[in-house]
C-alpha cells in the first residue's frame, strides 16, 4: 500500500494575506498561525504525509520568506518534499492547478488539492480509497451543515455519491451537504483547467457533475473553516473535543483545569487559576495565580496577569494581560499587544505593537 | 450660644437617589463610611457656642434615625433632635413652624444646612465673617462654578469690597453671576421676622379650601421667597469659600462626595483612613475600612474606597473608587470600579462591577458634578456608576456594566446599560 502511495502528491491552496484572521496575520504568514499549539498548515501536512504523500506544493499569493524557511525545516523534519508555487497574480482556487501542473500531472497517481482553512480529522486514506473505487476524475469531500441556506450545498447520489448537481444558498431545502473544500483528483482534470484566474466551485465542479465524474465523499466527525477569528475559536473547540477522543494523554490534567485543555510544557500556570474548557496555552506562556480562561488560544510567550478573566478571546505571541482585565467576545490581539489593568476589552481586535490604556466597552478595531 | 438646623427633607423627595434611598432615608446613606448629615455634624461640633443641632424634615421617625440619633448624641455630646414637619413645609417654611424651638435659649445666630450638600463646612470662618457685619441677617456660603453650570443653582451678585448680596435668583434661565448658593446659612434670629411677613401674605393669598394647594399655603421657600427680599439691604451677606462643595443629588454623586470626604480625613480624622502593613490588604490612596469588616490580605483597594461593617472582601480582589455598603461580600478574583455595592449584596468569583464616573469636567474652572440625569434627551440610558441596591446577588464571572439593579434581584448573567427591575 505505502510503495503504491509514495509517489502521491497534494496541493494546498493558501491563497493571499489571510486579512480575515487579522491581526494575527500581521505577523506571520496564515499558515504558520499555531492552532491548537501547531501551525495551521502543520496540521495538513502531517497528516498528507502519514497518508503517504511525499510532495506537498503550497500555493501562494504572496512571497513569505518566513513560510519558506519553516517549510524546508518540515520537509526536512518529516522526510518529504515541499514546494512554494507562487502566483504573479491571484489565480483563485483552480487556477493554481494550473500553475502546479507539471508537478500535479507528472504521473498518473490521483493527486490531494486542500484549501489551507480546513480543520478536520483529515481522511485522507479513506478519500483515496473512495476516489479508486468510483475511478472518475474527481471526489470532493463534504460535510453536513445545520443552516444549509448560508452556503453553497452538493446534491448528490446517497448509495454511490454521484455528484448531481450544486445549488448556491438554496431556498429551499434541496441537501445538508456542502463542500468540505478537501478533494482528490486524477491528472485528468487539469485538462479542464486554463492558467488564468478560475473559480474551481463555480467553474470547473458543475461542469464536472454535469459530465457525471465528480463524487462526494461524506466526512465523518468534525469540520471547520477555521479562516477567521470566531471560527478559529469554534475549530479550536472541535479539535480539542476530537482530541480527547483519539489522545487524551496530550490533554492537559490537573488543579483548577476544566474540560479540554491543551498546554505546551513550557508554559508555566499559577495557583488558583481555574482553566477550560476549550484553552490551548502556547510554549513560554504565563498564566499567573488566579486567572480565570476559558475558549481561548495563548499563543506563544504571552502573559496574563492575576485575577483576570479572559473568554473566547485570541492573545497573540508575547502579548500581555494586565491584572483585573476581563476580555471575551472574540477579542484578538495582535503580536506584542499590552492590556492595561484592570481595562474591559469587548469584542477589540487589536493590531500589534499596540499598548492599550482604556477599556474598549463595544467592538471595535484598534489601529 | 448658637445653634444649627440641619434641613433633612422628606421620603419624597431623594428620589434621584434611589434605588438607595429606598432602604434608607438619603441623609443616614454612609459617605465616606459615616451617614451624609454625620459630616454636617461632626462640622458643627468644633464650632464655639454651638449648643443643639435640630434636624427638620418630614420622614416617619424610623429605627434608622432613631438609632442614628442616639448613637450620635452619645458620641458627640451635644443635644440633637428631630423636629418633624406634618408635610413639606419648604427649606423656610419649617424653620418658621418650629421657630419656637428654634429660638428657645435665645440663639445669638443659627446655621442652617441643607443635608445634600457635601463640604468641609467652614462654619467657624462663617461666625466670625457674620460677627463682622452687625445688621447682617444671613450669611450664605457661596462658590464659584462654571458659567453654564452656575444656572443649576441660586445665583448671587456681591458687593465684592462687602460681600454684601446685591441681587440673588434661584436657578435663572440666562446667565448672572458664576457665584452660587451652596445650602449652608448662618442666620440672625431676626430673619424670622422676614418669613413671618412672607408667611402673613400667603395666607391672604392663597385660599384655604383649594385642596390642591394643600400644605402649599404654608410652604415657604428660602431661594424664592426669602433671599430675594433680603438683598441690596444689608442684610444678606456671601462667604465664599474655594473648598470642596459639591450637592449629593444622584446615587453618583456618592462616589464623589466619598472622595471628597475621604480626602478631607487627611486633616479632621487621619485615624479612619486604612493604613499599609504587613499582612494588610495593599491600600491606595485614600481608603475607609469599617473595623469589622473582614478584608482578605491579598486585596487591593483604592483610591477612594469606603468598605462598611461585616463586609467580607475575599483574596485576589480589586475595588476602585467604590462605596461596599454594610454586610455586603465581594468573591475571590472579582473586580469593583466606580461602584456601590448594596447592603448584603453578593458579587461573585471573577465578576466585574462596573460604572462610569460622573466627575465634574477638569478642563473646566469651577465645573461642578453635573446634575446626573438617568436618561439623555433621546431617551437612552446615560452610562453612570453602577448600582446594586440591598441584597442583589450578582453570580460568578459575569460583568454588570453601567447598570442600576434594584433591591433583593438575583441576576442570572452579564447586563450592561440597563436598569434592572
Amino acid at each position: 500500500m505505502l510503495i503504491e502511495q509514495s509517489r502521491m502528491k497534494a496541493l494546498i491552496l493558501v491563497g493571499g494575506y489571510g486579512t480575515r484572521l487579522r491581526p494575527l496575520t500581521l505577523s506571520r504568514p496564515k499558515p504558520l498561525v499555531e492552532f491548537s499549539n501547531k501551525p495551521m498548515v502543520l496540521h495538513q501536512i502531517e497528516a498528507l504525509a502519514e497518508a503517504g504523500v511525499t510532495h506537498i506544493v503550497l500555493a501562494v499569493s504572496y512571497r513569505a520568506e518566513m513560510l519558506e524557511k519553516e517549510m524546508k525545516v518540515q520537509a526536512d523534519r518529516l522526510g518529504i518534499q515541499i514546494s512554494m508555487s507562487h502566483e504573479e497574480e491571484p489565480l483563485g482556487t483552480a487556477g493554481p492547478l494550473a500553475l502546479a501542473r507539471e508537478i500535479l500531472a507528472g504521473d498518473e497517481e490521483p493527486f490531494f488539492v486542500l484549501n489551507s482553512d480546513v480543520i478536520c480529522d483529515f481522511p485522507f486514506e479513506e478519500m483515496l480509497k473512495f476516489h479508486k473505487s468510483h475511478g472518475k476524475e474527481g471526489t470532493i469531500v463534504v460535510t453536513k451543515v445545520e443552516e444549509p441556506s448560508k452556503y453553497g450545498v452538493v446534491v448528490y447520489d446517497n448509495q454511490s455519491g454521484k455528484i448531481d448537481r450544486f445549488v448556491e444558498k438554496p431556498k429551499e431545502f434541496v441537501s445538508n451537504k456542502i463542500n468540505a473544500g478537501m478533494y482528490i483528483f486524477s491528472p485528468k482534470i487539469l485538462d479542464r483547467i486554463q492558467l488564468r484566474p478560475t473559480s474551481i466551485e463555480k467553474e470547473i465542479f458543475p461542469a464536472m457533475a454535469g459530465d457525471e465524474t465528480l463524487y462526494a465523499f461524506d466526512l465523518k466527525g468534525f469540520w471547520m473553516d477555521v479562516g477567521q477569528p470566531k471560527d478559529f475559536l469554534t475549530g479550536m473547540c472541535m479539535f480539542l473535543t476530537s482530541q480527547r477522543q483519539k489522545c487524551p494523554e496530550k490533554l492537559h490534567q490537573g488543579d483548577g483545569i476544566i474540560g479540554n485543555v491543551l498546554v505546551d510544557p513550557s508554559a508555566k500556570i499559577g495557583d488558583n487559576c481555574r482553566i477550560g474548557p476549550n484553552v490551548t496555552i502556547g510554549p513560554d506562556a504565563v498564566i499567573e495565580d488566579g486567572a480565570r480562561i476559558k475558549r481561548c488560544t495563548i499563543l506563544r510567550g504571552s502573559v496574563v496577569k492575576s485575577h483576570s478573566w479572559l473568554d473566547s478571546s485570541i492573545i497573540g505571541w508575547r502579548s500581555q494581560v494586565g491584572r483585573w482585565v476581563r476580555m471575551e467576545n472574540v477579542s484578538v490581539l495582535g503580536e506584542d499587544v499590552i492590556i492595561g489593568d484592570e481595562l474591559y476589552i469587548n469584542g477589540g481586535r487589536i493590531l500589534p505593537h499596540k499598548s492599550i490604556s482604556a477599556s474598549i466597552a463595544d467592538p471595535q478595531i484598534v489601529m | 450660644m448658637l445653634k444649627a438646623i440641619i434641613l433633612i427633607g422628606g421620603p419624597l423627595k431623594g428620589t434621584r437617589f434611589r434605588p438607595l434611598s429606598l432602604d434608607l432615608p438619603k441623609p443616614l446613606f454612609p459617605v465616606a463610611g459615616f451617614p451624609i448629615i454625620q459630616h454636617h455634624i461632626e462640622a458643627c461640633q468644633k464650632v464655639e457656642g454651638l449648643k443643639e443641632i435640630l434636624l427638620i424634615g418630614f420622614y416617619q421617625p424610623s429605627d434608622a434615625f432613631k438609632t442614628f440619633l442616639s448613637r450620635a448624641q452619645q458620641e458627640f455630646h451635644i443635644s440633637i433632635r428631630y423636629l418633624q414637619e406634618y408635610t413639606s413645609l419648604g427649606t423656610a417654611g419649617g424653620l418658621y413652624h418650629f421657630r419656637d424651638v428654634i429660638q428657645s435659649g435665645n440663639p445669638e445666630c443659627f446655621f442652617v444646612m441643607n443635608a445634600d450638600v457635601c463640604s468641609d463646612f467652614p462654619l467657624t470662618e462663617m461666625v466670625d465673617f457674620h460677627r463682622q457685619r452687625s445688621h447682617a441677617c444671613c450669611t450664605m456660603m457661596g462658590t464659584e462654578a462654571s458659567r453654564e453650570q452656575a444656572l443649576n443653582y441660586g445665583c448671587l451678585v456681591e458687593n465684592t469690597d462687602t460681600h454684601e448680596v446685591l441681587h440673588y435668583v434661584e436657578k435663572p434661565g440666562t446667565f448672572v453671576s458664576s457665584i452660587i448658593n451652596c445650602g449652608v446659612y448662618l442666620f440672625s434670629p431676626e430673619v424670622f421676622k422676614h418669613i413671618a411677613t412672607v408667611f402673613a401674605r400667603h395666607q391672604e393669598d392663597l385660599p384655604s379650601d383649594d385642596s390642591f394647594a394643600l400644605g402649599s399655603k404654608d410652604s415657604i421657600r428660602l431661594e424664592q421667597d426669602i433671599f430675594p427680599m433680603l438683598t441690596g439691604d444689608s442684610k444678606l451677606y456671601v462667604y465664599k469659600t474655594q473648598n470642596f462643595w459639591s450637592q449629593i443629588k444622584s446615587a453618583g454623586s456618592a462616589i464623589y462626595a466619598n472622595r471628597l470626604y475621604l480626602a478631607l480625613y487627611h486633616k479632621t480624622h487621619p485615624d479612619r483612613l486604612a493604613a499599609h502593613g504587613e499582612g494588610m490588604p495593599s491600600i491606595k490612596g485614600d481608603v475607609y475600612i469599617h473595623p469589622s469588616a473582614n478584608v482578605d490580605s491579598t486585596a487591593v483597594l483604592g483610591p477612594n474606597v469606603t468598605v462598611g461593617a461585616n463586609v467580607t472582601i475575599g483574596p485576589g480582589t480589586r475595588i476602585r473608587e467604590s462605596i461596599i455598603l454594610d454586610g455586603a461580600s465581594i468573591q475571590d478574583h472579582s473586580c469593583i470600579l466606580h461602584s456601590i455595592v448594596g447592603w448584603n449584596s453578593t458579587v461573585g468569583a471573577w465578576t466585574r462591577v462596573e460604572g462610569t464616573p460622573s466627575d465634574p469636567n477638569p478642563n473646566i474652572p469651577f465645573a461642578k458634578l453635573d446634575s446626573g440625569e438617568l436618561f439623555s434627551e433621546d431617551g437612552r440610558l446615560n452610562p453612570s456608576i453602577t448600582i446594586l441596591g440591598r441584597n442583589v446577588t450578582i453570580p460568578a464571572e459575569v460583568i454588570v456594566l453601567n447598570s442600576i439593579v434594584l433591591p433583593h434581584k438575583d441576576l442570572p448573567h452579564s447586563y450592561k446599560n440597563q436598569i434592572i427591575l
